[in-house]
């Protein structure tokens, strides 16, 4: 890549941050070059985003309708996946399928509702309950 | 004996080649970022269909997180001392104790926990590298390589960052030289290091790395014409952004490594390591148009079909590219 054409599309995904580029100046030779971003990346960053945010939704509405627990949201919400909800927690995951029912929910010991807590990096006040989505952007 | 020295910041295109750059640069070896990368052999493709991260496969243009680290201490001679923890409390203590003997400490964290980083660029990803080399209160300060400036963070927020657990767990490890390289034989190791980097991507037992890796990716993507389209969209995003996104200077690091066999080519005068840049050069704007045609496909509204034997043909076509690259480095007689 020519250093003129490294990308300047001052994308949203960078929050006006610039990464290094490595491009070649008008000799051939290499050089690091400042970049707004490219669009290209944009795209996927934003969809990757906009994944993470259907999936939080789409938690919020069950967790609204009954149908699974507070905690279902939050994992979503702290862009994680039951996957990585436990290999953080270091929770089996079919005992967090479990959690994610409201009844087994509602009766978990306040050691567990910790270990969630730290692991989602908010209060367990927080946890046991639902944000409004339409405050949180999330 | 490591001298003190006040610290200057500067900025990197990758995180881990960053921090060993600077690194190595305070402790009195200037060696460039680019050279970082391919003194450690950090070049790679891997395609590893039964790891999931985030319900997707694992694709990595680079060797493993630490790999640049290691490298560098069995190529060049250097020796690193290393510590984890096993509680939070005693990698704070550790941490304070070397920044009051002047030293500036090499970090492995979480991205997804660093408040400074905007929340565009959160992900759970726990092997981000960063030097922090000052304290200041209850902040400390931070030189992130993949920032143009650098940044502070409170004592709480990167204890949580360098403890997080899961994939990757950082278990809050430090990181600093205590033997340095003496003079460094670049007629002897260059050559070295870039032929075992060739014959890494070129010679793979399995299927799963280097150009066989890149070519059982392209085969992938014809099977994504059977699957649901976000499914589609989201693997090809997926790929793109390992490529472009996750530290790399766009380019999936092939532009980092051409700038490397460039400063190789200089340092050895030889001309064929420069032309063999200016190979690995096009092959970055390849995977740059790859980039495009995928992104273009994730765009296609309903009814517009995504051109998955275009992006096959590209894929390959890249491999055949990487492929030459690394044949003709290894028929170069390197010195």
């Amino acid at each position: 890549m020519e250093s003129s054409k490294v990308p300047q599309d001052n994308i949203s995904t960078y929050a006006d941050n610039k990464k290094a580029f490595y491009a070649t100046d008008g000799d051939g030779n290499y050089t690091l070059v400042p970049s707004s971003g490219w669009e290209v990346e944009e795209a996927v960053t934003i969809q990757a985003l906009l994944e993470l945010e259907r999936l939080t939704r789409r938690a919020h509405k069950e967790v609204i309708a009954g149908k699974s627990s507070p905690l279902y949201f939050h994992m979503y919400a702290c862009r994680m996946d039951l996957q990585v909800l436990a290999e953080t927690t270091g929770i089996f995951k079919w005992r967090i399928r479990r959690h994610f029912k409201p009844a087994v929910f509602n009766n978990l010991s306040k050691a567990v509702l910790e270990r969630y807590s730290n692991a989602l990096g908010i209060s367990i006040k927080d946890l046991c309950s639902l944000p409004d989505l339409s405050e949180n952007d999330t | 004996m490591i001298p003190e020295q006040s610290f200057s910041h500067s900025h990197s295109a990758h995180c881990e080649s960053g921090v060993m750059s600077l690194m190595m640069s305070h402790h009195g070896l200037p060696l460039s970022e680019a050279m970082v990368f391919g003194l450690s052999g950090a070049l790679m493709f891997a395609f590893i269909p039964f790891v999931k991260i985030g319900g997707m496969p694992l694709i990595a243009y680079r060797t493993r997180p630490k790999g640049i680290i290691n490298g560098l201490q069995k190529n060049l001679g250097l020796r690193m001392q290393m510590h984890t923890f096993s509680r939070p409390e005693k990698g704070v203590e550790k941490l304070d104790v070397l920044l009051e003997q002047g030293k500036f400490v090499g970090a492995q964290t979480s991205v997804f926990w660093l408040p400074y980083f905007p929340p565009e660029m959160r992900f759970h990803f726990n092997a981000h590298n960063l030097i922090i080399y000052g304290k200041e209160g209850d902040e400390y300060l931070i030189s992130d390589p993949v920032f143009e400036t650098s940044k502070r963070c409170k004592q709480s927020d990167l204890t949580k960052a360098r403890f997080v657990k899961g994939l990757m767990a950082p278990k809050g490890l430090l990181y600093y030289p205590v033997e340095m390289p003496g003079d460094i034989n670049y007629e002897s190791i260059l050559p070295k290091v870039i032929r075992k980097n060739a014959k890494a991507m070129l010679k793979t037992p399995v299927p799963i790395a280097g150009i066989r890796g890149i070519r059982s990716l392209a085969k992938s993507i014809m099977k994504l014409r059977k699957k649901d389209p976000r499914y589609a969209k989201l693997f090809l995003g997926h790929i793109v952004r390992m490529q472009e996104e996750i530290g790399t200077g766009g380019g999936g690091f092939r532009f980092i490594y051409a700038s490397f066999l460039q400063e190789a080519g200089t340092i050895l005068t030889n001309q064929q390591l420069r032309e063999a840049s200016a190979m690995m050069t096009a092959v970055g704007d390849q995977w740059r148009e790859f980039a495009l045609l995928a992104v273009t496909a994730i765009r296609s509204k309903k009814g517009g079909p995504i051109q998955f034997e275009a992006l096959r043909e590209k894929l390959n076509s890249i491999a055949d590219a990487e492929s030459s690259v690394y044949k003709t480095l290894l028929e170069t007689r390197l010195g």
